[in-house]
């Protein structure tokens, strides 16, 4: 199929064509929704039927980082939803400073990812044979990062959830397995995402997107915003079950 | 003088698809549907032959009660992979990845898909899975059965399960691009005057399916990636040792895989329903009723996946409620069969190759689909769960069905495909083994599984070796039905009688194009005038004369 | 093919900003209102709570407001499927009562289990 401008061969119109490709675009975030709901459901289960552990768990995350993260992912959408404006009404250089702002915004939220990850890792608390929900407890000088008083805390804690629940061990590692899938999965779509901004900042650099052809920059932001939309909801099935204690 | 009488001498079109351009690069980077088609059928009918070589060590195993050729742990291994081989590789992207890439845009009017390079990204992660898949099989094989079952497959098995995982994964998602593509594309992309209710009852089967694929194949695509973790990685869901659930795995599994039986036989229906009225020369009876019922299908078809698991522990009540929504699933499929046997009466009906798949697949899939509430019946399943009545009952859905449906529509399109003409009475011979060679190879197993033969057992008790000699014996007629059809139509492809655009003649707009058709389908976008399989009034089909003496029936009007 | 495809509807970047600042409000209840003893509703609050940022990032965002009524359709479709997946498999856990009557899940960790894998 030849292109001619804009319109690839096989469109009549552009309007047809960026209809098109939005249609696809809902599609394809339908069967995220689907992808994202499997691993939705394993935690609903494992949270329902081991609730201690996977308070006790949830405990055992920082809630500044996760809270942190949750302002920058919310930031980063509304830098994007302004890039998809900003193509709209062609403002050429802002476009390319928003669509900066996003993938910086998303960079902050790897990093802070990374921090998070490589705490459980340090903790014993991936899931496996190492696995040790007591770890820190146990080990405090292994866990510097932790202080004294949080610790004594989560000691308090766990002692309680161990009373509720004698396989806490076992069961905090469905908690885990929930938060490394979940947030993995998100995290690996924030890649992608990441991956398809540098392709967008590519274009609107060269100039590419009039008020007339802005569909790339529109369709992409429409990912971005529904992976913010699954943050949304792991940020509290995740961070915030039985904070109150 | 006698030469001038004759008919003229048909020859292919100057230009087309095929010869729009030469080498190889031209079809490995094609954006151009119909060759992404054939670049499917090439790669789905290799794995049609390594699954079918399996099935052949399968029945050949099963010969004696000993079984003699193959050891146990190599017969789980065969038995896996042909499983995987032809739902995952064949079944599943048969007839849409082949017949609908190919027809769809062609009975709409486009001239692609609309997204002809995602069509192309499809093929290309189809062949990326299929690599994965094919490594595990070389590399020791597989043995959890196709199912995957956790524990067995995330904790105890030795064979090479993380490839297969893997690859199955990643030939998920050419499924969900596939029916993207085509939900977008019948959206979007149709002709001035195809209206929705002027579509190809085939259009309309596609659709329901692309609406099984994209929104089934996530979940098994999450599916496998738990279970995958869990293997190399240690996560627990599924896993008893830590509290997790192995039936979650079997819920989430079948919540694709029972709607994946629709993904296979739902585009089958669809060319069924393109044959009928074309070799009854009549419209097809309650047009809007076969539509809805498509789509019904679709939808009941996610609502039943529990009776996959009657047997594993499940809740009681839900056993309960999942059993009476699978005998809903009854009801649209009737609704079908009942309009294609009225579509068939009064009509003028020929016998030519595609029609007789699509009486085969009437037969078989009513046998297949009625067999099917035996099992759905929570009484019954208990006596036959996990028997060969399974295995037959399956088989008549998935080979006598979508295998029929499939192969009647590569012989009812094959003209438009290439251009030329398979020899009919070799084909006519060719389904007829076919039919013959399925019924001996599947009957006897529905009568094994009743009599209490287990699936997936490498030995047997001697009582049952009569059954199992006739269906092996079933077996080796039915490879010739197989192999037969790869020849002459391969064959016919370079050598066959040039067929004109119309040989049939059918009513689809598909075939108001040359054959083969060119790259951009339609010389000028097509306007439609006329309701779908309307024989009376198409004088341009040449049926002036049939259906003034009175030989095609007053009646289709319904 | 729709006609109203034709005039693209422009959000100006006031709403946007309204939306984010009520998004990044809710964070802060949903925050909040962990801490809270609610008891079984804190689920319900923290769930009702991210339904409603969801529900502003689609409308306003996302466009979804001023889309045609297939994308709406699309959504609806989306959401019907996730509560067929979610809601069908938990009636089939919240109603399993095995033939003890003991209800799931029975602790599995004590039993033996087979050794796994080499
Ligand atoms: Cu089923």
């Amino acid at each position: 199929m030849h292109r001619t401008g804009e319109l690839y061969g096989q469109f009549k119109t552009l309007e047809q064509q960026k209809e098109t490709a939005t249609l696809g675009m809902w599609i394809f975030l339908i069967t995220e929704v689907m992808f994202f709901g499997g691993i939705m459901l394993a935690y609903a289960l494992n949270r329902h039927f081991y609730y201690p552990a996977f308070a006790a768990g949830s405990n055992t995350l920082s809630l500044k980082l996760g809270g942190f993260n949750t302002v920058v992912l919310l930031a980063s959408s509304f830098t994007m939803a302004l890039a998809v404006w900003s193509s709209q009404v062609g403002k050429k250089t802002l476009i390319s400073i928003f669509l900066l702002l996003t993938i910086l915004l998303g960079f902050v939220f790897f990093g802070v990812k990374y921090v998070e990850y490589s705490q459980k890792f340090h903790h014993h608390l991936v899931p496996g044979k190492k696995f040790d929900i007591f770890y820190c407890v146990n080990n405090p000088a292994s866990c510097p990062d932790v202080a004294a008083d949080e610790l004594m805390e989560e000691s308090n804690l766990l002692d309680e959830a161990k009373a509720a629940d004698p396989d806490l061990n076992a069961h905090a590692q469905l908690y885990y397995s929930a938060y490394f899938g979940m947030t993995g999965l998100h995290a690996l779509h924030m890649v992608i995402g990441a991956g398809l901004l540098f392709w967008l900042l590519k274009g609107s650099l060269a100039g590419r997107f009039t008020p007339q052809w802005n569909t790339p920059v529109d369709i992409v932001g429409l990912y971005w915003h529904f992976v913010d939309i699954v943050w949304i909801y792991l940020f509290p099935l995740l961070y915030l079950i039985d904070r109150h204690k | 003088m006698s030469a001038t009488a004759a008919a003229p001498v048909k020859t292919l079109p100057e230009h087309h698809y095929l010869n729009a351009t030469y080498g190889i690069r031209s079809w490995l980077l094609t954006v151009d549907h119909k060759r992404i088609a054939l670049l499917y059928l090439v790669s789905v009918t290799f794995f049609f032959f390594i699954g079918g070589f399996f099935a052949m060590l399968i029945r050949l195993h099963l010969l004696t009660p000993s079984g003699y050729l193959l050891s146990a742990d190599t017969y789980n291994r065969m038995f896996t992979m042909h499983g995987v081989a032809m739902i995952f590789f064949f079944l599943i992207p048969s007839i849409p990845a082949v017949l609908g890439n190919f027809f769809i845009p062609l009975m709409i009017g486009a001239k692609d898909l609309a997204f002809p390079k995602i069509n192309l990204l499809s093929w290309y992660v189809y062949v990326v899975g299929a690599a994965f898949t094919l490594y595990s099989m070389v590399s020791g094989g597989l043995d959890t059965g196709w199912t995957f079952y956790t524990p067995l497959s995330t904790i105890y098995s030795n064979s090479a399960v993380a490839p297969a995982v893997v690859g199955v994964f990643i030939t998920g998602f050419s499924s969900i691009l596939t029916g993207l593509n085509f939900l977008v594309t019948i959206h979007t992309m149709r002709a001035p005057g195809m209206t929705w209710f002027r579509l190809p009852m085939f259009v309309w089967a596609h659709y329901a399916t692309s609406i099984v694929m994209i929104l089934g194949t996530p979940v098994i695509a999450i599916t496998l990636a738990l279970a995958g973790m869990e293997r190399l990685f240690g996560l627990g869901f599924f896993n008893p040792a830590m509290g997790g659930d192995p039936i979650l795995f079997q819920h989430l599994f079948w919540f694709y895989s029972h709607p994946a039986v629709y993904i296979m036989i739902l585009p089958a229906m669809g060319v069924i329903s393109e044959l009928i009225p074309t070799f009854a020369r009549k419209q097809l009876f309650g047009y809007h009723f076969v539509a809805a019922a498509s789509l019904a299908i679709a939808v009941i078809g996610f609502l039943v996946w529990t009776h996959h698991m009657f047997l594993t522990g499940q809740s009681t009540y839900a056993a309960l409620a999942f059993s009476f929504l699978t005998f809903l699933v009854a009801i649209p499929s009737a609704v079908k069969t009942f309009n294609w046997v009225a579509t068939l009466y009064g009509g003028s009906i020929s016998f030519d190759t595609p029609m007789l798949y699509a009486f085969g697949f009437l037969g078989l899939f009513l046998i297949g689909g009625l067999t099917g509430l035996f099992l759905g019946c929570l009484g019954t399943d208990i006596h036959i769960h996990d028997t060969y009545f399974v295995v037959a009952h399956f088989h008549y859905i998935m080979v006598g069905g979508a295998i029929m449906g499939y192969l009647g529509g590569l012989h009812f399109w094959w003209p438009k495909m290439t251009g030329r003409m398979y020899p009919e009475w070799l084909a006519r011979i060719a389904a007829l083994i076919l039919f013959v060679g399925f019924n001996l190879t599947f009957f006897p197993q529905f009568l094994l599984g009743y009599l209490g033969m287990p699936r997936r057992y490498h030995v047997y008790p001697p009582e049952f070796q009569v059954y199992n000699v006739m269906s092996t014996a079933g077996a080796s007629i039915l490879a010739i039905g197989y192999l037969l059809p790869m020849i002459y139509l391969t064959w016919a492809a370079f050598f066959g009688k040039v067929a004109g655009d119309n040989p049939w003649p059918a009513t689809g707009l598909e075939w108001k194009t040359q054959s083969p058709p060119l790259t951009e389908n339609f010389e000028v976008t097509p306007i439609v005038t006329w309701e779908p399989y309307d024989f009376h009034n198409r004088p341009d089909l040449g049926l002036d004369a049939v259906a003034s003496n009175g030989v095609a029936p007053a009646h289709g009007d319904d | 093919m729709s006609e109203q495809e034709h005039s693209e509807h422009i959000v100006p970047p006031s709403t946007y900003l309204a939306i984010i600042l009520t998004l990044l409000v809710l964070t802060g209840t949903t925050v909040g209102a962990a801490f809270v003893n609610l008891g079984r509703f804190n689920i319900v609050v923290a769930l009702a709570i991210a339904t409603v940022k969801a529900t502003l990032v689609v409308l306003f965002f996302m466009h979804a407001k001023y889309s045609p009524k297939r994308t709406k359709l699309i959504i609806l479709a989306g959401i019907f499927w996730l509560a067929l997946l979610l809601g069908m498999t938990l009636s089939d856990y919240i109603t399993r009562v095995d033939y003890r009557g003991v209800r799931f899940p029975i602790s599995q960790v004590t039993q033996q289990l087979p050794a796994q894998r080499g």
